[in-house]
């Protein structure tokens, strides 16, 4: 059978609202993933024990089990728990954001360990309490450091979505299954549904990278 | 307005405090001397409590400040530090890293706690300089922010730890200018240093610390020109 790719432009507005879900899906869960990443980032340098094992506990189980797994959890396991069933695309945001959430918070905790000690003590002299510290001199300085890591982390996000095609969300990845049942084409319809991906990884790591030299420029030592 | 009674400081087994007792009069400047790792930084650190006293017993103006249940942060308030590394905050503009503290910790207002500001960047010399960024300025003009950025907070005292050691030569003296200023209005400071000539000419009175005590302490022409402890006799022997 040979290659035919002229059904292109008819699948196109199908595997573009695909590609609007999973960008949609990517953006929600990395920034949920932000805001618990970042508390349990500073969690992991808290000064409190207590905290710092719960942290750990949570960054541990979530990096060493396979979001399928945690996907699966939520969609299919937490409605026999709660008597009522999860929709998709809550199931697909909460895993993906307490999935995301456990790397971004190696990324926070990395970044506020790479500040300088000077930085805290210079701070806590003229009288800042601890949580002061963070909020005003140390965390705005990781947040520059941390946005290049961040930026793959959203890449690896966007490309891992493509996971919620199994409990039928109509991601990129599903929207091209579903074209494949219209159009017998598998090969070409892959191909196409890996070149969106890879245009929108590649425009994401172009965006990093330029915000990268903008927050550079403001002030900002290295 | 500072008095230290048998304070210790171990880090893990090493002692590098064995007891020192010392007392710093309101509007007296003291310049603490002696050879690396004789624990004079250390010492001074113990003074606002960023290193935590092993033993003994600090006072700050009367309070007890080593007693358990003391507000760290409102001691540290009213003494300022200078750094040897400057320290400044490199995401904020040298006008934000004078006016932070006071706008958050001392709850003074942002026009307020920006013209203290200014007249402080006037005071120090480089009233021009209030919107560049830290690393834009030479090493002596961050450590005058450095000292802006402390008195901003109105301390009652003035803690510099070796404030002069990482400036290249030419830049020591207008750091050195800026403190003798200081002295001369009657602030209150500590000062671990190596600058002989600023301990002779500014200090009223000059501690040598060796392997962690006092070793002898006088008025700085005693102390600098006729020094009794022959521990002493032989630093200044090295660095004179």
């Amino acid at each position: 059978m040979a290659l035919d790719f002229s059904i292109i432009p008819g699948i196109m507005p199908a595997l573009l609202a695909g590609a609007k879900m999973t960008i949609e899906l990517a953006v929600i869960s990395v920034a949920i993933g932000f805001v618990i990443g970042s508390l349990v980032g500073i969690a992991r340098v808290s000064q409190n024990r207590a905290l710092r094992v719960i942290a750990g506990i949570y960054v541990d189980f979530i990096r060493g089990t396979p979001l399928l797994v945690q996907l699966f959890l939520v969609y299919f396991g937490l409605p026999t728990l709660i008597g009522r069933p999860v929709p998709p695309f809550i199931a697909a945001i909460s895993a993906m954001g307490i999935n995301s959430g456990a790397y971004v918070a190696e990324i926070v905790r990395a970044g506020i360990q790479s500040i300088d000690r000077g930085q805290t003590e210079a701070a806590r002299s003229l009288g800042l309490t601890s949580s002061q510290t963070m909020q005003y001199i140390i965390f705005p300085q990781a947040f520059r450091r941390i946005i290049p890591p961040l930026g793959n982390e959203f890449i690896a996000m966007l490309k891992d979505s493509s996971l919620v095609s199994v409990i039928a969300l109509e991601d990129l990845l599903r929207k091209g299954q579903v074209v494949i049942t219209r159009t017998f084409r598998p090969f070409e319809v892959y191909t196409v549904v890996a070149l969106i991906y890879l245009v929108m990884t590649f425009v994401i790591s172009k965006l990093v990278s330029w915000s990268e030299r903008k927050l550079k420029a403001v002030g900002q030592i290295d | 307005m500072i008095k230290t009674v048998g304070l210790r400081k171990s880090f893990g087994h090493n002692e590098v405090l064995h007891g020192i007792d010392a007392t710093i009069n309101p509007h007296e400047v003291v310049v603490v001397v002696g050879p690396s790792g004789s624990g004079k930084s250390t010492f001074l650190r113990c003074l606002n409590l960023l290193e935590k006293p092993t033993a003994g017993e600090i006072y700050f103006d009367g309070q007890l400040i080593t007693a358990p249940g003391v507000n760290v942060n409102e001691i540290r308030r009213e003494m300022g530090m200078v750094f040897q590394s400057f320290n400044l905050f490199p995401h904020l503009t040298v006008l934000d890293n004078i006016a932070l503290a006071p706008k958050i910790v001392r709850h003074v207002s942002k026009d307020e706690a920006e013209e203290t500001a200014r007249d402080l960047l006037r005071k120090v010399g480089i009233a021009d300089k209030e919107s560049a960024y830290p690393q834009e300025l030479s090493g002596g003009q961050q450590q005058r922010v450095a000292i802006a950025r402390a008195l901003a907070m109105k301390p009652m005292a003035m803690l510099f730890d070796e404030p002069t050691s990482a400036l290249d030569p030419e830049m020591i003296g207008e750091v050195l200018d800026v403190m003798k200023a200081l002295a001369v209005e009657g602030m209150t400071m500590v000062v671990v240093s190596h600058e002989m000539g600023f301990a002779r000419e500014v200090a009223d009175r000059v501690l040598f610390m060796d392997a962690g005590l006092i070793v002898e302490e006088g008025p700085p022409a005693q102390v600098l020109g006729d020094p009794k402890n022959p521990r002493t006799k032989a630093f200044l022997g090295k660095v004179l």
